[in-house]
């Protein structure tokens, strides 16, 4: 418990008389990235801002290194937020944003100086110094909004949907250059999002948060492998949750006796001559990596399956053989990731 | 940037929230912030206001409605209250229809001096009731250039007075709206085979009919309450309810009836800025996008024409008055301007119009620091994000409490300074603070429209942000809310200047006789015929005017996006 | 940076302000100082837009009492009245001139004077407000109907005798008189309306509104500016509500005769009023201003000043006035008592009449 950095303890938060947080119990050890994944409304953003000292608590503890935050006020915890749009401060140059923090903390101009020098390299925007926020793109903000953040090496990083406000593109690119840098950096981070790729490119560690509360925590591949229900599996990206007979005949087709709860991703079902599943397509489209088919099976709802792109196209109507990739599958159900 | 919509909200604005400070700090933070200004509106406003109803519903010591009833039965009162409500419906109306397509032309078209023209439209608004009471005067007597019109003392030249004043709150109002109308629907709506007119009556006026009514409904009550204006240009046949009671106040002493008069007027402004905030005036849209203007086409032709006939209206009076002011009789001469080192003729005046003017600037000076100082709290006071239902209501309430001084006759106002500011600890009358503080409340509306929807339009994400980074409130407030709110400020700063230079209503019940301002001492000359007084009159005028002018050009070319929201 | 440039004009405009000393508050009425003595003896009179007198008068007054002046003008008679009526508790200077015998009622009412036990000049006591020892008559005069005559005979027609004249069509669009609530000497010409008339004379000044009449704010707008006899560029007006002194100073050079004459029918009588104020500050002070307006050289120096004539006897007249100045023999009347029971309503009535 002690060498966790960040420790909440049961904490609650109310709006205007609703409760919007419920007892959420986190650890966060340091250097970790932790995305707290959810929906929109569940309360994801009221937990961070809560962290970051911004919203009162109705009840529960912050705890850093073992010492109760709630006396501090937010300027002196020594956190540092990060928000989708950047928040840049339009009339400063990029310079003067960046190295606000170490203004703040009357550090020498020449130590400034070097260090904003330092961190526009960690961001790759050498050379951006002198540039007013109204003339970057919106991945270019986001780095100095990051590289801003990180002038003071703050405890923690909180990131409030980092890359919602950006292209997929770019989301992509941007989200595995974030993890690289705080990876360099040794930054310890939580992050929000109701964004699983998102999640996914930036985060070690991933809490799922639905109505206020805390539903499964774990490393990554822990949740992703074992989604705690089936509303869980389906935010994660899981296409179809299937239980029952159904799942029983998923799970023989994939080579297991289980008959437990299953949920599919998209690309579970593959087009195999040597499968075990026949069923009809009912629909084809081609997309860039592969054909992606809607198929329907005897005993089983309609689901989606794959083929590669260089076999000929499946005809709608047609009868196909398909297998289950098992790789592809998650059991779904208190696992040795639960809470 | 095009605003992203915070998902990751519970669908409330909880993303706009106050750093975490416990209850009974958010209150204590609110009232001190609030209870500078609060007090100030009390004792300058509350009590000179309560002071003059109490003598009008308390007369002899005892509560007694039967003068305030027997008056607001007489048939005259109800005449002049009806005259005051067609007359400033008529003059709403056409000041309306004159506006949209002014508006229309001078905002969404591309012409060279458009930008010109746009600030030009200002100066009207903040110019002296009594220098355009003068200008129309002189426009309308009989030896004037309209003189053949027969126009003095008639209802029309006090509509048409009322029009040239406030067609450029529409313009402005009106203008800024359509700037950030999105072109979208319309164009959807032209694909779809709609013409122009069709589009603008189907799909833009929708749009900006919440813009129309608020600007309607601020000309509406600016023409209500006008006092300079009928004063000068309905001498004593016409009378709206705002002359009527500086009539019954001053003149018949009837304090009851003023009292009833001045209940009524109070609760007519309540309602309609109620009305305002309901149709959603004060709901600042924080779009920031803008469309560009385009080149005119030929279809625009009905609406430069209206604009160009707006344009001549309001030159005429102005042009008309710096004519006649270097003119005597048949010769062009800068008499009357050498002459604003006199004092008049037969002694109309105690000091002569330079000192005067100085005494203007002076006051104006100190009234526009007070109007600033009790407007920037005043707006951080209402703009700051409220944490429950209560908070909210309250700070309702105070914004609403801060608009008042806009409601109340400026007659009022002045007399109950009169009777109510003469003892310790409140002795005062003489004192030279009471025309700058009478000035600040007046213009503190204005201010406040100005400051706080700049303020209002920081998104508070900028603030957390400031915060997480180390910085103490203070230092997160001059980081993120100077920057934005500087222009505004300057801008208010002017505006205020403006109000106060012009400022009659309340300044001439409280200027001391050897203190005073121009538009005083202007009214003066009028008021006393005498050799070169009324040329004076028109030369001061117009100094005056270019004064005013220069002010609020200066205003504008710190080009505030949207100046003043209402 | 556009920032940086508005901070540096915000920050130059205000300590340009500040070094310009432009604040109104740091400037201060400086109290006047006896140069001889160093004693600082303010004394406020509160009178109304029409007062005047020669400088040197009350330099004189000045330099023998050892106050200094302060003259606070207010607007007219019946503006003044009201003004310190609502500041009884706290007046607004030391003395007062220029209530008249229509107002006076009022002001006693409200206990807006005090005592003045100095002695009246001869002839004075008989302009005494009935029974009353706070309000000491000063001067004279009597509101009457004005005609140019010159204008008449230039247009050939015969001017009006009587005011029943006034309403007649013939003489459509040719008087203009002063508002009764704005203008005292407005208020007294409805006076004498009424003591002629009596109950009809709502309908007496419907037919006068019905026959053009111009209402003028105050009688300066109406002498100088509408009445052709006044000079005005502009005047087109030969009939005017005016002073019986009037037609003294409108003599044309050439003949030596006064262009205008007062219809002395139509007169009512004005007499103005000083008094001291309750509660002032200076009430020695006032005393000696109420004494130096009876003195012989402000009596005398009444008529080319305020156009009045003084209520002491035996001053004398400026030339003209005896030959043109012709005091009405009698003039229409209405009790004081009367006047202060009613002048409420009258003035409401006449207002009712003359607004649309």
């Amino acid at each position: 418990m002690s060498s966790e950095l960040l420790t909440i303890d049961n904490l609650s938060v109310a709006y205007d008389g609703q409760v919007v947080v419920r007892d959420v119990t986190l650890e966060l050890a340091e250097g970790q990235v932790l995305a707290v994944l959810g929906p929109s409304g569940c309360g994801k953003s009221t937990l961070l801002r809560a962290i970051a000292g911004l919203e009162p608590l109705q009840s529960g503890r912050i705890l850093l290194d073992g010492r109760d935050l709630s006396a501090t006020p937010t300027h002196k915890r020594g956190f540092a937020l990060m928000f989708q749009d950047g928040q840049l401060f339009e009339h400063q140059s990029v310079a003067r944003n960046v190295g606000y923090a170490l203004r703040i903390r009357r550090r020498p101009r020449a130590e400034t100086a070097r260090r904003v020098q330092e961190l526009l390299e960690l961001v790759n925007l050498t050379g951006y110094a002198d540039r007013s926020p109204s003339t970057l793109s919106g991945g270019e903000r986001q780095r100095v909004a990051l590289a801003r953040a990180l002038a003071v090496s703050p405890r923690l990083l909180l990131l409030d949907e980092p890359l919602s406000a950006l292209d997929a593109n770019l989301r992509e690119h941007l989200g595995g250059e974030l993890r690289e840098i705080m990876g360099r950096a040794g930054t310890t981070a939580l992050m929000v999002t109701h964004d699983h790729d998102e999640a996914f490119a930036v985060a070690d560690r991933m809490a799922l948060m639905r109505t206020g509360r805390l539903v499964q925590t774990g490393e990554l591949a822990d949740v992703w492998q074992h989604p705690v229900d089936a509303e869980a599996a389906r935010f994660l990206g899981y296409a179809a949750v299937l239980t029952g007979g159904p799942a029983e005949l998923i799970w023989q087709a994939a080579g297991s006796t289980s008959y437990a709860e299953v949920a599919l991703r998209r690309s579970a079902l593959r087009l195999d001559g040597h499968g075990s599943l026949h069923g009809l397509v009912v629909g084809a489209r081609a997309t860039p990596e592969l054909w992606r088919l809607r198929v329907r099976i005897d005993g089983l709802p309609e689901l989606d399956a794959v083929a590669p792109l260089d076999l000929a196209a499946p005809a709608p109507g047609s009868q196909i053989r398909l297998a289950v990739d098992p790789t592809r599958l998650a059991r779904v159900g208190p696992g040795p990731a639960a809470i | 940037m095009p605003t992203v919509t915070t998902g990751s909200t519970t669908g409330r604005t909880s993303s706009r929230s106050e750093p975490a400070l416990s209850t009974t700090r958010r209150w204590g933070t609110l009232a001190g912030l609030a209870i500078g200004p609060v007090l100030v509106l009390s004792v300058f406003f509350l009590l000179p206001v309560g002071g003059m109803l109490a003598r009008g519903f308390w007369p002899h010591g005892r509560f007694d409605l039967g003068g305030a009833l027997e008056t607001l039965a007489r048939p005259r009162v109800h005449r002049v209250v009806w005259f005051t409500l067609w007359s400033s419906t008529v003059a709403t109306v056409v000041t309306v229809l004159l506006g949209v397509p002014t508006a229309y032309v001078l905002h969404r078209l591309r012409f060279p001096g458009a930008a010109l023209l746009r600030s030009a439209m200002l100066v009207p608004f903040v110019l002296p009731t009594v220098v355009v009471g003068v200008a129309f005067l002189q426009l309308i007597a009989a030896g004037g250039p309209l003189g053949g019109l027969h126009l003095e003392a008639t209802p029309t030249a006090i509509i048409a007075a009322l029009v040239f004043f406030n067609v450029a709150v529409v313009v402005r109002a009106v203008g800024s709206s359509w700037d950030a109308v999105d072109p979208r629907p319309g164009q959807a709506a032209a694909a779809l085979g709609a013409g122009p007119l069709r589009v603008f009556w189907t799909v833009t006026l929708p749009t900006l009919r919440p813009a129309i009514v608020a600007a309607a409904s601020v000309v509406f009550l600016f023409c209500a309450t006008a006092f300079g204006i009928v004063l000068m240009l309905g001498q004593l046949r016409y009378a709206t309810v705002e002359t009527e009671i500086y009539q019954r106040t001053t003149r018949l002493l009837d304090l009851p009836g003023a009292a009833a008069l001045s209940i009524l007027q109070l609760l007519t402004v309540t309602a309609l800025l109620l009305l305002a905030q309901r149709t959603g005036a004060s709901r600042i849209s924080s779009s920031g996008t803008t469309t560009p203007p385009r080149r005119p086409r030929r279809t625009d032709v009905p609406a430069v024409a209206v604009t160009a006939l707006v344009l001549a209206l309001l030159a005429l009076p102005l042009g008309s008055l710096v004519l006649a002011s270097v003119r005597d009789g048949d010769r062009w001469t800068l008499a009357n301007y050498r002459l604003l080192t006199s004092t008049g003729g037969k002694n109309a005046l105690l000091v002569p119009v330079t000192e005067a003017l100085a005494n203007s600037l002076r006051t104006a000076v100190d009234a526009t620091w007070m109007a600033l100082l009790l407007g920037l709290m005043v707006s951080i006071v209402v703009t700051r994000r409220s944490h429950g239902r209560a908070e909210r209501r309250v700070k309702a309430g105070l914004d609403g409490f801060f608009m008042l001084p806009l409601g109340v006759s400026a007659v009022t106002l002045g007399f109950g300074f009169l009777i109510t500011l003469d003892r310790p600890p409140l002795a005062l009358r003489d004192s030279p603070l009471l025309v700058p503080i009478a000035q600040a409340l007046v213009a503190l509306p204005l201010v406040v429209r100005t400051i706080a929807p700049a303020l209002a339009g920081i998104d508070d994400r900028l603030r957390q942000a400031a915060a997480s980074l180390g910085a103490a409130p203070w230092r997160a407030a001059l980081t993120v809310d100077l920057p934005v709110v500087i222009r505004p400020l300057l801008a208010a700063a002017g505006f205020a200047f403006a109000t106060s230079l012009g400022e009659f209503g309340a300044t001439s019940f409280l200027a001391r006789d050897e203190h005073p301002t121009v538009p005083i001492v202007i009214y003066r000359l009028i008021s006393h015929p005498g050799e070169h007084n009324y040329g004076m009159a028109l030369a001061a005028a117009v100094v005056l005017a270019v004064a005013t002018a220069l002010v609020m050009l200066v205003v504008d070319r710190l080009r505030t996006a949207r100046v003043g929201a209402w | 940076m556009h920032l940086q440039r508005a901070l540096v004009a915000s920050l130059v405009l205000v300590t340009t302000c500040s070094m310009a000393a432009c604040s109104a508050i740091g400037g201060s009425d400086e109290p006047t100082a006896n140069e001889t003595t160093g004693q600082i003896k303010d004394v406020v009179l509160v009178t109304h837009d029409s007062f005047a007198l020669p400088k040197g008068l009350i330099k004189k007054f000045e330099k023998d009492t050892g106050y200094h002046l302060v003259v606070r003008q207010n607007g007219d008679a019946g503006e003044l009245t009201n003004k310190l009526v609502l500041t009884t508790n706290s007046p607004l200077g030391d003395v007062s001139f220029g209530v008249d015998n229509t107002f006076a009622s009022r002001a006693l009412d409200n206990h807006v004077f005090e005592a003045y036990d100095g002695t009246l000049p001869a002839g004075a006591d008989a302009y005494r407000l009935e029974g009353s020892d706070q309000v000491v008559p000063i001067d004279t005069a009597s509101v009457c109907v004005n005609v140019d005559t010159a204008w008449y005979a230039a247009h050939q027609q015969t001017p009006p005798q009587t005011l029943d004249d006034l309403a007649d069509p013939a003489y459509h669009d040719q008087l203009v008189v002063e508002g009764a609530p704005t203008s005292s000497t407005g208020f007294a010409f409805l006076l004498a309306t009424i003591a002629a008339k009596g109950d009809g004379w709502q309908d007496y000044w419907t037919r006068l509104m019905a026959n053009g009449t111009k209402v003028d704010a105050g009688w300066e707008d109406a002498y100088y500016v509408d009445f052709t006899g006044g000079g005005g560029k502009a005047a087109t007006r030969p009939i005017v509500v005016s002073y019986d002194s009037s037609p003294a100073f409108t003599i044309d050079q050439a003949s030596g005769k006064s262009t205008t004459k007062a219809l002395l029918d139509t007169c009512f009588r004005q007499t103005e009023y000083a008094g001291i104020l309750a509660g002032a500050d200076n009430p020695a002070g006032a005393k000696a201003v109420i004494d130096f307006l009876l003195s012989p050289q402000v009596q005398a120096a009444l008529p080319e000043s305020m156009y009045v004539f003084p209520v002491a006897d035996g001053t004398p007249l400026p030339a003209e006035w005896a030959k043109w100045a012709v005091q009405p023999t009698s003039t229409l009347d209405v009790s004081a008592a009367d006047i202060d029971a009613n002048r409420d309503d009258w003035l409401n009535d006449w207002t009712d009449v003359i607004t649309k």
